[in-house]
């Protein structure tokens, strides 16, 4: 088949993005059934894509016997999280990740062992143990690279997705994208769609102005979001907005998780603790970002207490693992860990359920509200999933797809639907002159920083939403003058398209809740009385966008006695201090 | 709306002796994220075309000559 003379590709399953939850959920599919097609799309290239393109330094969420049960974990996350998670998914995720783990060890990735064998699992959270270090960590790309290669899995690396392909009863069909070299679009007809396009990385400006200086990795900038809206599937909870602990000025985390178990510790200007526990939820973002802005703040990493062994422990692992170009960032400042505390920021904004719990909306199973298309990973709306979370749910996915594909024939397309969306690709380099992408992009993400970045306001907000719109108004300037261009020009438009969604996904929760991360000035309190849900983000019949509730499912897990366990995290000063 | 071009430092160098580009080597181009590293037409090695960096180091890493060094761009040093 071909649509203006473009051939369309036939596969039984696709999956869009080979960062960290794709590859896994790819070879999962081709282990259910070898004789599946299987195809992998990549904006970037497999091998080095993704949030772990150098590797990992640990498990932030490892559930492992022995040292925390299934039910804890449910038990604190949905504490850290202010109550709105969805059990059975973080259920579905804690039972699978100790076997995720066994199984990663099979495949050879290295994960920190203790004298005895076991597993040398640190606390960092407040409750329970769940830190898993992997000095070693730096290598799981080149493992996945391998599975992906044994079992078979058709890789397209350079393409970017930009819609997804619906068949006539509204089944996920496929789906359309460009080659990011050559501008040459493709066209995937698919009986299943698993989308791990990662976070939306780029939707706040880093305060250091430079546009890929983001937490994220840049190539996460929520093109996943924005196409599994205009395929109408629902988004759930944006306004819960990732901010993360960073250096100032470098986006590598500070990080409770490698220096907290050895001493370190997030301080203020006088080298004095004042949050009780490092582990990243939105009541730490909370008193992290008072403190900054106190007579006590900026905020510090402290380490210049540890022993000689510790930092270079430490340093090996910051500097060869995750963000390697650490050592020179500190190198170029005359920064050195054993002599003084270095400063702290908080990042840009965006979504991601990796580290908070924003992003299409998925079941247990990892179904999105569309059927025949799944999602996992940072994208998907499971909370504080991390790494191990976007390999099990890239599992899940992967097992729920091709159940749903047995049944399938070959989707039917919707050929006006393509046909429309070839134009919206090709048009910003017919055009010789209009606004690049870097300026459009440059001036919606300083609105985001502007006026949508906590503490929220609700004029601001407002204000902040007819702006991002009027940036909107101007896409039909947009121009690109090579295909790599053209790339950034699909991207701006997913990043307008999140910043709407994250305006008014923030307007509607008319509460604050996850502490910072929806800290809502206006409406200070939580108020479990009337906003004691998930909230909707989603197209509407007349394609506008909408909001809504939708329920908390029943708890699996009771909370008890320590249900408030996160809102006690600045460190109490004794009475005589 | 006419376009003016706009100079800026980009953060990674590839030493030019040591690049194998015109050998045919593209392994730096090949894993970059960000797609931000090509053929400079002028010499055939490798550069950088666009300053658009996550300064994540898989060109330097995979780099089989060691030609790649990645910096931290400028506005963040
Ligand atoms: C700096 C940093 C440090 C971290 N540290 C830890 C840690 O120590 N421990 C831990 O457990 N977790 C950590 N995390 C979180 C963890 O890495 C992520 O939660 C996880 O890797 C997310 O996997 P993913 O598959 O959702 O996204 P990714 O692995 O980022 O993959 C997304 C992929 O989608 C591709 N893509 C995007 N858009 C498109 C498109 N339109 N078309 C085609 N492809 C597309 C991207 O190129 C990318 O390859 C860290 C994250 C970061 C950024
Ligand atoms: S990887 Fe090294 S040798 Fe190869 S093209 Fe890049 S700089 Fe040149
Ligand atoms: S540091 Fe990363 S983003 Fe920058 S050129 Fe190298 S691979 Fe590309």
């Amino acid at each position: 088949m071909e649509i203006n003379n473009i051939p369309v590709i036939d596969t039984d399953i696709l999956v869009i993005g080979g960062g960290t939850a794709g590859p896994m959920a790819a070879v999962t599919a081709k282990e259910q059934n070898p004789d599946l097609n299987v195809m992998l799309l990549e904006k970037a290239n497999v091998k080095r894509s993704g949030a772990i393109s150098m590797g990992m330094d640990g498990l932030n969420n490892a559930v492992v016997p022995g040292h925390a049960t299934p039910e804890q974990y449910v038990k604190e996350i949905t504490i850290a999280n202010d109550g709105i998670v969805h059990q059975p998914a973080l259920m579905a995720y804690a039972t699978r990740s100790f076997p995720m783990i066994e199984k990663l060890d099979s495949w050879g990735v290295h994960f920190q062992k203790d004298e005895t064998g076991d597993y040398d699992m640190k606390k960092v959270h407040h409750l329970g143990t769940y830190v898993l270090p992997m000095p070693e960590g730096h290598n799981v790309k080149k493992i996945l690279y391998r599975r992906l290669r044994r079992n078979r899995v058709q890789i397209e690396n350079r393409y970017t997705a930009t819609r997804l392909l619906k068949d006539p009863d509204g089944n996920i069909a496929g789906m359309i994208g460009v080659n990011t070299r050559t501008a040459e679009p493709i066209i995937i007809r698919a009986k299943a769609v698993i989308m791990a396009t990662g976070a939306a990385g780029r939707l706040g400006l880093p305060t250091s102005g430079y546009l890929f200086g983001t937490y994220e990795n840049p190539a996460n900038n929520g093109d996943g979001h924005a196409m599994a809206y205009h395929a109408g599937a629902d988004l759930a909870n944006l306004e819960c907005f990732q901010i993360n602990p960073l250096l100032k000025d470098y986006n590598g985390p500070a990080c409770a998780y490698v220096t907290g178990p050895l001493g370190g510790f997030t301080s203020n200007a006088f080298g004095e603790r004042f949050i009780e526990c490092d582990y990243w939820s939105g009541q730490m973002m909370l008193e992290f970002f008072k403190e900054l802005e106190s007579g006590t703040g900026p905020v510090f990493l402290k380490l210049d207490h540890l022993a000689e062994e510790t930092i270079q422990e430490i340093e090996t692992v910051l500097h060869t693992n995750e963000r390697p170009s650490r050592g020179r960032f500190h190198e170029g400042r005359d920064v050195n860990y054993r002599q003084r505390m270095v400063e702290m920021h908080i990042s840009e904004v965006g979504f991601c359920s990796g580290h908070s719990a924003s992003g299409v909306w998925t079941d247990e199973t990892g179904a999105t509200t569309v059927p025949g298309l799944y999602c996992a990973g940072d994208m998907a709306s499971v909370a504080h999933n991390y790494m191990l979370g976007a390999f099990v749910y890239g599992q899940i996915c992967g097992e729920s797809a091709v159940e749903f594909a047995k049944s399938r024939r070959e989707p039917v397309l919707d050929e006006a639907f393509i046909q429309t969306e070839l134009e919206r690709i090709q048009a910003p380099m017919k055009r010789a002159d209009g606004i690049p992408p870097e300026q459009m992009e440059y001036k919606v993400r300083r609105l985001v920083n502007d006026y949508l970045q906590p503490p929220k306001v609700t004029r601001k907000m407002e204000i902040g939403l007819e702006r991002i719109l009027a940036v909107r108004e101007d896409l039909p300037q947009l121009c690109a003058r090579d295909p790599h261009e053209l790339l950034r020009a699909m991207e701006v438009q997913s990043i307008i398209d999140c910043a709407e969604m994250a305006a008014r996904a923030s307007l509607y929760r008319t509460e604050s809740r996850w502490g910072l991360y929806h800290y809502r000035v206006d409406y200070p309190e939580q108020d479990d009385s009337e906003w004691f849900y998930h909230s909707r983000l989603f197209k509407d019949e007349n394609g506008q966008m909408a909001s809504g509730k939708r329920p908390v499912a029943d708890y699996l897990v009771p909370l008890g006695d320590e249900k408030d366990a996160y809102r006690k995290m600045r460190v109490q000063k004794a009475a005589n201090a | 709306m006419p376009i003016a071009n706009h100079h800026s430092s980009v953060p990674v160098i590839v030493d030019e002796d040591k690049c194998i580009a015109d050998k045919g080597c593209t392994v730096c181009i090949d894993v970059c994220p960000l797609d931000v590293l090509w053929i400079n037409e002028d010499t055939g090695k490798a550069h950088m075309k666009y300053d658009e960096c996550w300064y994540c180091m898989p060109c330097e890493a995979d780099c089989p000559t060691d030609a790649v060094t990645v910096n931290i761009p400028y506005l963040l040093r």
